[in-house]
């Protein structure tokens, strides 16, 4: 409950705060958080995943990105009040949502009906692989994970056509002049 | 370049370990938490502090650029080229079973090859991006 307080006032600060730089290090500080939360859910895999890719890398990438832009947020000129009303009506939608699930950590839940009694089960006989996230993430959900890292893929390359291309066009004038 | 002394005698140090850590998280995955994901951005943070402390030059001798971009579709290919081994040896793509002779050392040589293209992909795509950023803003 603590963490939870604290991801709500760093949400609030990330969104009174107009300096990105400080925007950037208040996220990082979200996904510390968030990862702190992982990690009381049990859920370890995950935190290491929010606390180097959240925290680290991602902080690193904008500062980067900032390097690149300017650093104070534009005053906003337009009304806000439409985007507000969206955002309450979205909330208000989700809360309502989760209003149906089931209890918060119940064994009886669907979720816990469905593979994942022989995931823990048979997981160890099957792959000899004792964490059974690992097991699931590139063994029972290959496909999902070859899915995951193709995305990487594209994001990388991506990111690498847009950004590289004046440098190719240099080249090319170095080229033109020679 | 003109960075304190401290903070690059204790970058110095911490690299290597940095590398041994991600190492440990890639191999010990399969019974601690971590796996490719986990290590692949490990890996590249441990570039990316050289790049900050060192300068870009250096961290291109320890990553060169040719290598990154060779990564990023290498992974993905040990990935899929796994599916399709286990596609020839007459099994289901990404079935790891004809592996090994049995089932489940099949399956955990299977889980180590694919986590390893996860980490290759990883590390690379994040030194790129990384790059793509640095070299843009200069």
């Amino acid at each position: 409950m603590a963490l939870l307080t604290l991801l709500a006032i760093v949400s609030v600060a990330i969104v009174r705060q107009r300096s990105l730089f400080g925007v950037v290090v208040l996220a990082s500080i979200y996904s510390f958080l968030m990862a702190s939360v992982l990690i009381v859910l049990d859920a370890v895999d995950v935190a290491m995943t929010e606390a180097s890719v959240g925290a680290g890398v991602s902080t690193v990438f904008l500062l980067t990105a900032l390097h690149l832009v300017k650093t104070m947020e534009a005053k906003d000129t337009r009304r806000s009040l439409l985007p507000l009303f969206t955002s309450f009506v979205i909330g208000v939608m989700l809360v309502w949502g989760t209003l149906v699930l089931p209890p918060f950590g119940t064994a009886d839940a669907p979720i816990h009906k469905h593979v994942a009694p022989r995931y823990l089960q048979q997981s160890i006989a099957e792959t000899n692989v004792p964490n059974v996230v690992t097991a699931v993430l590139a063994d029972y959900r290959g496909f999902d994970t070859l899915g995951e890292t193709t995305v990487i893929f594209t994001a990388g390359i991506g990111v690498m056509l847009l950004l590289r291309r004046r440098r190719r066009s240099e080249n090319s004038k170095a080229g033109d002049t020679q | 370049m003109s960075l304190d002394l401290i903070l690059r005698i204790g970058a110095k140090l911490i690299l290597p370990f940095i590398l041994l850590f991600a190492l440990y998280v890639q191999l010990h995955g399969d019974y601690g938490p971590g796996g490719g994901f986990q290590a692949g951005v490990i890996t590249a943070s441990m570039v990316i502090l050289a790049s900050i402390t060192f300068g870009l030059e250096r961290a291109k001798r320890i990553a060169p650029q040719w290598l990154v971009e060779v990564m990023i579709p290498l992974g993905v290919l040990v990935f899929a080229g796994t599916g399709v081994a286990g596609l020839l040896m007459g099994k289901n793509y990404l079935d790891y079973s004809m592996f090994a002779p049995d089932p489940a050392h099949g399956h955990e040589l299977g889980i180590l090859l694919v986590e390893a293209g996860v980490l290759i992909t990883v590390a690379g795509t994040m030194i790129a991006i990384f790059y793509a950023f640095v070299e843009r803003g200069r």
